[in-house]
């Protein structure tokens, strides 16, 4: 995981078990050593997303199987006005935004908790991508389409049956 | 059986905005594709089919309305999203008046991309149910248009419920106008086959080598005008059922190419070298005699016997006069309907007249005469002048020479009282004259 501005130690802990959970690999993290200045679009005031995976890509050590890259700051793409992750289906790499997760930014009551949970969904969805998987249409599945922030509240941190199956199946690939 | 994945073309000359937008569908499972350029997704089109487009509206070259046109020319329907920038929303308004589904301008919100696209595909999904309905309420009505009580229409509806089930080959026989093709429908909509499709192939209408495409399809480029693939009759067929109308005027080259697709049900497009299978039952008509032909050699025998497993003859109308009444108020309910008319009859002496006919041209034949009768009546009845050749019947009846000549003469004799010098006056013969037209008529007192 690199992580592109500070993210307290018991989110990054959280991220962890997650990921040992669902995907069974332990995660190291890294500090990114990236620029991000160089991916910012003045006009949309926004971080081009598209640019910051490609870089992010770049990054990967050769032992990773993944590398996911967290950002606080707000990303696009350019035929969007704002993503909170993005990943290349199949790919090695996906980056995750904090930005459009905080309640604040919809006029709602700070709240570190369900923030840090929205920002733990994200990630396991993209990583999800990362891995083979597309979308799901069971409401409650962790690969379900997010749009809005509400959205990500409705689904659980979880994978429904059909995704888990599958999912498993593409992990057993890495395993042997 | 798979869900069908819908298939989405992106066209944008920005890179970053197709590797977008790739990456967005391939997430939602969709089937995507990308052109940098509106020539590129022509030629991609012309390889296969979409059911969405995503299109820039403003491109170097070729811009996203001209697309739009040319695609329209394609015969493909493919859903049709324009892409454009606040700057050109009233060139977007003009694409939608053009037909274009909807337009979106960038940058999108996600939601309303993702939402946009649902629809469409919904759109795609309800508009592929309307197209099969209305392809079975067709059947369904063209199966009802089998009218009959005869012995000879009970034997041929027998035959078709019992060959209905199974997958022979089928011959129907008949003269024009019997309705071989409502007989081939009626096995086709009664078989398993029925939500597959029945496609039809009028042979006679068509020349050997357009026969040839027609059934196999061809490849781009394979003759002159063929500037893009197309798909077979016998490759659309597949799952359902092909009806070969009019099969004894088919040449002996086509003749020795059907025997090999009968015999294989494995074909190639006509400029083409992919070997396609296809499964598909065989329904033909003719109302030639086939034996015959196959006699004197002008129908192969090994294509005839493949062909005709079973045989099934439709009487010709002149052989069922039982069921003109049956099929008369049948034709007029059908094209009452269809006008928006209220039910009329049919007087005594056109349904009479109705079953005196010949009929060369059988039940289409009657079947014409009733809708122009409809057309030409007074909405309220079918009367024997509304007939062809009913005006001449009730003139012959009535108003002949002779017919005329002895009812004058009658006439002029009741008014002169059978006065014979006075009536041979009125009518300017002589006495002797019209005494021989009265011998003739057997004009007497009493007949007044």
């Amino acid at each position: 995981m690199v992580s592109c501005g500070h993210f307290e130690k018991s989110v990054i802990d959280k991220i962890s078990h997650d990921l040992l959970l669902f995907f069974g690999f332990p995660l190291a993290v890294k500090e990114c050593s990236l620029d991000l200045g160089s991916f910012y679009n003045p006009t949309r005031r926004q971080y081009d997303a598209n640019m910051i995976l490609k870089a992010i890509s770049e990054l990967t050590s050769p032992d990773a199987i993944k590398t996911i890259g967290l950002m606080r700051v707000d990303i696009y793409i350019p035929i969007l006005t704002y993503i909170f992750g993005q990943s290349i289906l199949n790919g090695s790499a996906g980056i995750v935004s904090l930005y459009r997760l905080r309640n604040e930014l919809y006029g709602l009551e700070q709240d570190n908790n369900l923030l840090t949970e929205r920002f733990r969904k994200v990630i396991v969805h993209e990583l999800g991508h990362a891995f083979g998987l597309i979308h799901c249409h069971n409401p409650s599945c962790i690969m379900r389409s997010s749009t809005y922030v509400e959205d990500l509240d409705q689904k659980n941190l979880d994978f429904c049956f059909k995704c888990k199956t599958e999912l498993d199946r593409r992990l057993s690939a890495y395993r042997t | 059986m798979a869900e069908k994945k819908v298939s989405i073309l992106v066209v944008d000359d920005e890179e970053s905005v197709r590797d977008s937008l790739y990456n967005w569908f391939i997430d939602d499972g969709y089937d995507v594709e990308c052109a940098e350029n509106a020539k590129q997704a022509l030629i991609m089109l012309e390889a296969r089919d979409f059911d969405i487009i995503l299109a820039d509206i403003k491109m170097p070259g070729m811009d996203g309305m001209e697309m739009h046109r040319r695609i329209k020319t394609l015969n493909k329907e493919p859903i049709f999203i324009i892409m454009t920038a606040f700057a050109s929303v009233d060139t977007a308004v003009q694409a939608l008046k053009n037909g274009a589904y909807d337009y979106v301008t960038k940058p999108f919100d996600p939601d309303d991309l993702s939402h946009l696209i649902r629809n469409a595909a919904s759109h795609i999904t309800l508009r592929e149910e309307n197209k099969s309905l209305k392809e079975r309420i067709t059947t369904l009505e063209d199966v009802d248009d089998l009218i009959g009580e005869s012995e000879g229409m009970k034997q041929v509806l027998r035959e078709v419920e019992s060959v209905a089930q199974s997958n022979s080959s089928v011959i129907i026989t008949g003269e024009s106008g019997t309705g071989k093709e409502l007989i081939a429908r009626a096995i086709h909509s009664n078989s398993p086959r029925k939500y597959f499709p029945l496609i039809t192939v009028h042979c006679g209408a068509l020349t050997e080598s357009l026969l040839e495409s027609e059934l196999f399809g061809h490849e781009k480029g394979a003759f002159t005008g063929a500037t893009f693939n197309r798909k077979g009759r016998f490759e659309m067929a597949d799952g359902g059922t092909i009806f070969l109308d009019e099969i004894g005027t088919i040449s002996p080259k086509m003749q020795i190419e059907l025997l090999r697709v009968l015999e294989t049900r494995t074909f190639v497009r006509v400029g083409g070298n992919k070997e396609i299978t296809s499964d598909f039952r065989v329904i033909c008509a003719t109302n030639r005699d086939l034996k015959s032909m196959v006699k004197n050699g002008i129908f192969r025998e090994d294509l005839y016997y493949r062909l005709n497993v079973v045989n099934i003859r439709i009487p010709p109308l002149r052989e069922r006069v039982e069921d003109i009444p049956l099929l008369v108020n049948h034709f007029i309910r059908k094209y009452c309907k269809s006008m928006s008319r209220d039910l009329i009859s049919v007087e005594p002496a056109a349904l009479n007249h109705l079953q005196k006919l010949e009929y060369p041209g059988n039940v289409r034949e009657l079947e014409n005469m009733i809708e122009r009768a409809i057309v030409i009546g007074n909405g309220k009845e079918i009367k024997l002048r509304d007939l062809p050749m009913g005006r001449e019947v009730m003139s012959s009846s009535i108003e002949s020479l002779d017919d005329l000549e002895k009812k004058h003469i009658a006439s002029m004799l009741d008014k002169y009282n059978w006065n014979i010098s006075r009536a041979s006056k009125a009518l300017n013969v002589d006495r002797a004259t019209l005494y021989n037209k009265i011998k003739k008529y057997d004009l007497k007192k009493s007949d007044r």
